[in-house]
């Protein structure tokens, strides 16, 4: 550990909490139609939109109408972004397919179609080995706008209806993500990716380079492509689908130290302002800053225990006889898998930034992370994305836990339970623990039907190398199951033999499971969050009593980070003992 | 119901327009305009070759020959580190699968294979270093000499890793051990914002840098 490592994480914390705020008022105004700068510009192009669309931006939506649009609004983006992986070499007359790159098999393309669909960005195959530039911006590109879109629009939703004073309705879907897009997306995305480049990342449609080398055995091809452009949305949605397989790692992706950092603060500013909007929305900051507190300090615990084992060194490095302490000259630690500009502390800390969050971006190899380093993954995943989370996906998750939470606390001191005035009643807890039940219960699932067959073993890379195969398979299909996308990358649902992509074929059975899935796990809890919200709508705000529970205090952050460690531990503990933390509590090393 | 759907089907194919083709080629043309060498992947050409980039790393090794012929193994070609250069760190990289492809080497932290990889390369790092610097044991060799880099194509080497490399180049070379690590401290980078990561040495400005001062002199 040294310590310009722990300046990078408090300083990370700080930095990004001053531009949260802030930002969080800009997003309550996009939301209850206030005013901002973008107006005068982005205005007229908005109601232009709506008409192109024939649609009519005030009709107010209950949440059956607003799941609806939402739903076949997806289902219509999976049809066009499948047809436009399947048809890849139909569109080489645009000049964007500079290696005549096939299309990937149906069932490659179907977990691939799926993945982005749902936010998650898991990736079977490699970037610069599979996909033409056509598919990377028209495909992938637009599903990191929609996808981030549908995630903060449910989002919204759900706050409006707790919000709400009377009536049904929850917004209008088609103005949410319209606003979205436009408001927030793009123009984050263009200064993003104006960064990006001017600090080294690329952006042409030129085709792969070869390099000669300075000797004769350093002759390479580099691949290029639109990078920046992708990077940002990538990150900025919490999507994490990288241009490249090595996605942040590559140095085209994250050129320098300095970008590792803004990579990590783009990933976390929407949804840590969401958290902020959230409070101005329902009318008292302090309930968004007690979730943005419980979010807070689970992250740091996170983040602390991955840094001081990564710091620490793994027992393969140790057998060998490597020194894992800091010298004179480099900063020591489990550097396998790591890249030397971000070292130890910018690799676990933005390890933990993207498994809080749904995003998955990985500027390292997560499988190669010591045992308890990378059992803070997994515990991530475990919590839900509840810590910050997706965009979107975080607050409509962590304010079903709420809810819960409520719930129980009532339970303890025996009166109704309310929040924000709002009485929470068996339907509401009924569909609450639906909602929170559905991705745990996918990924054990998944899980389980993978390590116990013959098909699931097919994909796994260290068969036989102790937990390591069962951490690789039990993390690949909680990663899904999240929405997440990060992997233990030795986990595999694509065969590709070589040069060109010619031949390659999928893993049927990893590509099916995965896909169907992201999918359920996806869009589950939206319609469970989306009818809590319908239920909540309508309901009469009762004025606090002396009885009242409060629930923007520290008794109640405690509250909430125990009942979200609950149901993490007592869902995901068992198969956790089997994998990660066999592997952090023993030295031992298995062949 | 059908309302929705014409709505649905014209918005996906709305913001296709806007998100997958305005947008990425409003940001080319930035890119192009105001930072073109950085768009294209900073390049490095000698004589209108194509060297490589600064961004990305490469092999700073030689093809072995036998008879005539490139040395295969298992569809690779054999090499060997030339020893005027600077060499990059470890790569999971394996250019047979594609060469433009970049991996992981996924090595498991507690796994008998990652030891056994991690020796080897010591081994070769120790014959390579150890004949110029014979003060050099495993404890002195920092990690990311052994250790794989994520992206397989880690542009950087860390100081102490230079700083001990240096004594080989700067005899195979000729040159005073102060010039090479004066070298070495000229295209050693910061840590972002003064304290983001860990500082930096790029290999192949360093080499290049090397060459400037004694191209003709091979050994």
């Amino acid at each position: 550990m040294t310590f310009y490592g722990w300046v990078t994480i408090f300083g990370f914390v700080i930095i990004l909490t001053a531009l949260a705020a802030p930002f969080g008022r800009y997003l309550a105004a996009v939301y209850t139609g206030g005013h901002t700068w973008f107006d005068p510009v982005l205005g007229p192009v908005e109601r232009l939109i709506y008409r192109v669309f024939r649609t009519d931006p005030n009709e107010g939506q209950d949440w059956k109408h607003y799941a609806k649009s939402l739903i076949i609004f997806s289902l219509a983006g999976w049809l066009l972004f499948y047809i436009i992986l399947r048809t890849q070499t139909f569109w080489d007359w645009t000049g964007l397919n500079p290696l005549h790159y096939h299309s990937m098999p149906w069932n490659v393309s179907f977990n691939t179609t799926s993945s982005f669909l749902t936010n998650t960005n898991w990736q079977y195959y490699g970037g610069e080995t599979s996909l033409s530039y056509f598919s990377q911006m028209v495909g992938l590109t637009v599903q990191n706008f929609l996808s981030a879109g549908v995630g903060i629009v449910v989002a919204v939703a759900l706050v409006r209806g707790i919000a709400s004073r009377s009536g049904a309705s929850l917004g209008n879907f088609w103005q949410d993500i319209v606003r979205t897009v436009l408001y927030v997306l793009i123009p984050l995305s263009i200064v993003s990716a104006i960064v990006l480049i001017s600090q080294g990342s690329i952006q042409n449609f030129t085709t792969y380079l070869t390099a000669h080398g300075l000797t004769s055995g350093g002759s390479q091809t580099i691949a290029m492509g639109p990078v920046a452009s992708q990077e940002a949305i990538k990150l900025l949605g919490t999507n994490g689908g990288g241009f490249f397989n090595t996605n942040s790692a590559h140095p085209f992706e994250n050129p320098t130290g300095f970008t590792n950092f803004f990579e990590m603060l783009i990933v976390l500013i929407i949804p840590a302002g969401l958290v902020f909007m959230y409070g101005r929305m329902v009318g008292h900051k302090r309930q968004g800053y007690a979730i943005y507190g419980t979010m807070m300090v689970m992250f740091l615990g996170a983040v602390i225990v991955c840094y001081i084992a990564e710091a620490h060194g793994s027992p393969a490095q140790h057998a060998a006889g490597l020194h894992t302490g800091v010298i004179h000259g480099s900063g020591g630690g489990n550097l396998e898998g790591k890249e030397q500009r971000f070292g130890i502390a910018g690799s676990a800390l933005f390890d933990v930034v993207t498994t809080v969050t749904s995003c998955g971006a990985v500027n390292s190899a997560i499988e190669s992370f010591t045992g308890i380093g990378g059992a803070i993954p997994f515990a991530n995943l475990s919590a839900s994305e509840v810590i910050f989370g997706g965009v979107g996906t975080g607050l409509y998750s962590i304010l079903l836990y709420v809810l819960l939470a409520v719930f129980i606390g009532g339970l303890m001191v025996g009166r109704t339970p309310e929040y924000l005035g709002k009485k929470i009643e068996a339907r509401e807890i009924k569909l609450t623990v639906l909602g929170l039940l559905i991705t745990p219960l996918a990924a054990l699932f998944a899980t389980a039907l993978a390590t116990a067959s013959a098909a699931g073993r097919a994909s796994i890379s260290s068969v036989g190398v102790g937990p390591q195969g069962f951490s690789e398979s039990f993390y690949a299909y909680l990663s899904q199951a999240n929405n997440n996308g990060s992997a233990f990358a030795g986990y595999t649902g694509f065969i590709q033999p070589n040069a060109g992509n010619l031949g390659s074929h999928g893993v049927t059975f990893a590509d099916l499971v995965g896909g169907v899935e992201m999918v359920f796990a996806r869009y589950g809890p939206i319609l469970f969050a989306l009818a809590v919200a319908g239920s909540l709508a309508g309901k009469r705000v009762s004025p606090a009593g002396l009885g009242t529970m409060r629930t923007d205090n520290v008794t109640f952050v405690v509250l909430l980070i125990g009942v979200i460690v609950l149901v993490g531990a007592l869902t995901f503990f068992p198969a956790l003992l089997l994998g990660p933390i066999v592997q952090g509590l023993t030295g031992h090393l298995y062949s | 119901m059908k309302k929705i759907a014409i709505t649905s089907v014209i918005a996906v194919l709305g913001f296709t327009l806007l998100c997958g083709v305005v947008y990425p080629l409003l940001i080319t043309g930035i890119g192009q305009l105001v930072f073109p060498g950085n768009a294209n992947g900073q390049q490095v050409k000698i004589d209108g070759k194509l060297i490589g980039s600064k961004l990305i790393g490469q092999q700073f090794t030689n093809l072995v020959y036998k008879n005539g012929k490139v040395e295969m193994s298992d569809g690779e070609p054999v090499t060997t580190p030339n020893k005027r250069y600077f060499q990059t760190r470890p790569s999971g990289t394996d250019p047979a699968d594609n060469d433009a492809a970049t991996e992981f080497a996924n090595l498991g932290p507690n796994d008998l294979v990652t030891k056994q990889t991690f020796t080897m390369r010591i081994q070769a790092y120790l014959a390579l270093e150890k004949p110029y610097d014979p003060g050099l044991t495993v404890a002195k060799i920092p990690v990311d000499a052994i250790n794989t880099s994520a992206s397989g194509v880690d542009p950087d080497i860390s100081q102490a890793n230079a700083w001990i490399q240096a004594h080989r180049v700067a005899a195979v070379r000729h040159l005073p051990l102060s010039e090479v690590k004066a070298l070495i401290k000229k295209y050693t980078g910061g840590r972002g914002l003064g304290f983001s990561g860990e500082p930096t040495v790029n290999v192949l400005q360093l080499n290049l840098a090397l060459d400037r001062v004694n191209a003709k002199d091979a050994p």
